[in-house]
């Protein structure tokens, strides 16, 4: 079975420009030589802290960014140089949930008005208003909300018109942009389940970009862990939360506060030095070795390849075969208590 | 795959939301805006029922000359005893029409370009900004003077030559507008959906653009009226045997120790119909700029 999107070592550079000539006076490497793959069917998590690049990535899959290098396939094309008319299927087959449902819906339209429209331009054929009444209700919302403006609606119920929005087409693929991360805790909770629902419904494939990874891990199959542009770890939901086997993996679950205060309070954690250092002059060798807890001195110099470490998991660190046992234990008893 | 048989969840049901028209609310409450749609009302009707109304042509000499306000000649004669009533009255027209129509062509091709440099950003919006950067170093004033001043008097010319003058205020503000606007989710959304950039700009920048626009455009109708009577009174208005604001008060400048209604009139006009404008623009703008207030 062929991956139904490919992202195949993509790198995403943005220059910066100076002056009258708009000289070139850097770059900020956005994503660095990323690869991943989705199968059919499946949702896909890319978590990391702000500014890892996992919105870039999104954007570049939407084809709202162009990528520097690298090529994107979906469904055995290659999407990343196409233009206007040539991109249109493209545009039918992969679809988008923005973050904030406050600015991802035009003020002026009301939600009937945001759903036809992208009925109508592709040129949908069958009655526009029942198609429009069958999403809505496909998302939980009554027909009566196609009469209402975004600033008419809670929250959530625009999160629904969004989602309302990406199914129109039918698409095979949809990217959700943080698409919880801007609601309350209770709506999170139903626009997950609504989004579980709707992959299972209809087959969809979603490549979801979180940075709370409970949300993440319970929606999503497999995921990729990104710090600085790159990926750091690779494999299924239970792989990396089970055993993360990258320093950096394992302090972001460590993070992750546990329910039980008592076990919280008995927890030792690994603590992060710093901030997450510039893209504009990222570290030489492996990006995260500035902040690494068991860095040594080949860290700085040489990037670690991609290794598999059996099933999808996958990881680029030097020092993986040592971190195995150390963290292992002390995470699983975290999540068990 | 749309062939699944669908079984949705309990619907949400749609909240009841009144929804008050903005524009009735805010002229209900805004005394001053009501003031200036009255005034204007009054001038519009003046100008259009010119014909009906004038007691006089407002061409006609008569030997009644520089006579003060009466009974006969409601607000006087100016110096060839021509009766200042009919030829405000008339005035009106020219007055009104150029300020309209000067500030339509000013909206639509400043909008167009401003919108243009915005959205595609670039070299298009180096070019079109660095022409505007060159007008603006000019005053408004100068420009038109110039204009007229090369291509010649008359209506046609005038309203050209303010418009272009006009033009550079609204390009700046819509391509900020567009500027800010690009970075919108939504805007994000309609391209992810495969829309067209002119749908884009039409459907979805423009109407979310238009508040300040149209702010814009009534402070600019005011300046408009004022232009063509600056431009009429320096002689380089439309034709001398037209009247208009600017030019019955440039005639009556010379006369104006000896008769002080060919001053007063006319500048009265000019200051009811500006003032009017701006009230109303005011007030549009309160009805236009806060559109996530009202829930």
């Amino acid at each position: 079975m062929t991956a139904l999107l490919r992202i195949d070592d993509v790198s995403v550079h943005f220059p910066i420009r100076k002056g009258l000539l708009q000289k070139q006076v850097g770059e900020v490497r956005a994503v660095e030589g990323v690869t991943l793959s989705l199968q059919r069917g499946e949702a896909f998590g890319l978590v990391g802290e702000s500014g890892c690049g996992k919105t870039t990535l999104a954007r570049t899959v939407l084809r709202l960014v162009d990528p520097t290098l690298g090529a994107i396939w979906f469904d055995g094309t290659n999407i990343s140089d196409l233009r206007g008319k040539a991109l249109a299927p493209y545009r039918k087959q992969v679809a988008a949930i923005f973050q904030d449902p406050f600015s991802s819906l035009n003020p002026r339209m009301t939600s009937g008005q945001i759903l036809s429209e992208v009925l109508h331009v592709h040129a949908f054929d069958g009655s526009i208003p029942d198609r429009v009444s069958e999403l809505l209700s496909l998302c939980g919302l009554a027909p009566r909300f196609a009469d209402l403006y975004p600033h008419e609606m809670s929250g959530g119920q625009r999160q629904r018109v969004g989602i309302a929005r990406a199914l129109a087409l039918d698409p095979e693929l949809i990217v959700c942009d943080e698409a919880v991360s801007a609601l309350d805790v209770s709506i999170q909770a139903q626009i997950i389940n609504l989004l579980e629902e709707l992959r299972v419904k209809f087959g969809l494939t979603y490549l979801f970009i979180g940075h709370d990874l409970s949300v993440v891990r319970h929606l999503c199959d497999r995921l990729a862990v990104m710090y600085l542009g790159r990926i750091m770890e690779t494999g299924t939901s239970d792989e990396i939360f089970s055993s993360p086997r990258h320093p950096y993996t394992q302090a972001l679950i460590d993070a992750v506060p546990a329910p039980d205060p008592d076990g919280e309070d008995a927890r030792e954690h690994v603590n992060l030095a710093g901030e997450i250092p510039s893209p504009l002059d990222p570290p030489s060798g492996c990006v995260f070795h500035t902040r690494c807890p068991i860095a040594f001195s080949k860290c700085a110099t040489d990037v670690p390849p991609l290794q598999r470490l059996g099933g999808h998991h996958a990881a680029s660190c030097f020092a993986i075969d040592q971190n195995k046992k150390t963290t292992d234990p002390k995470i699983r008893n975290a999540k068990s208590q | 795959m749309s062939d699944v048989t669908l079984d949705p969840a309990p619907p949400v049901d749609a909240p009841q939301v009144k929804r008050k028209n903005r524009f009735k609310s805010v002229f209900a409450r805004d005394r001053k805006a009501q003031f200036g749609l009255v005034i204007l009302a009054i001038f519009i009707l003046g100008a259009l029922l010119a014909p009906f109304l004038a007691p006089y042509d407002p061409n006609e000499m008569t030997l009644n000359m520089m006579s003060s306000p009466s009974g006969d000649n409601l607000l006087g004669t100016d110096d060839l005893g021509r009766d200042l009533f009919s030829r405000i009255l008339w005035g009106t027209q020219i007055s009104l029409f150029v300020g309209v129509a000067t500030v339509t062509l000013a909206l639509v091709f400043g909008v167009l370009l401003g919108v243009l440099a915005g959205y595609y950003g670039g070299w298009i919006d180096m070019v079109i900004m660095r022409y505007i950067d060159l007008q603006w170093a000019f005053p408004n004033f100068i420009i038109a003077v110039y204009l007229v001043a090369v291509f010649g008097t008359g209506l046609l010319n005038v309203i050209v030559a303010i418009a272009l003058a006009f033009l550079d205020d609204f390009a700046r503000i819509a391509r900020s507008m567009v500027l800010t606007l690009k970075e919108e989710q939504y805007i994000d959304a309609a391209r992810v959906q495969g829309f067209s950039d002119l749908r884009i700009m039409l459907r979805h920048i423009l109407p979310n653009a238009m508040a300040p626009i149209i702010v814009q455009a009534t402070v600019s109708v005011s300046y408009a009226i004022l232009g063509e009577a600056s431009l009429s009174f320096l002689g380089l208005g439309v034709r001398a045997d037209t009247p208009t604001w600017g030019l019955i008060l440039s005639d009556g400048r010379s006369f104006i120790s000896r008769a002080w209604w060919l001053g007063v009139f006319p500048g009265l006009a000019i200051m009811l119909v500006v003032l009017s404008i701006n009230f109303i623009g005011d007030a549009l703008r309160d009805a236009l700029d806060v559109r996530e207030t009202d829930i």
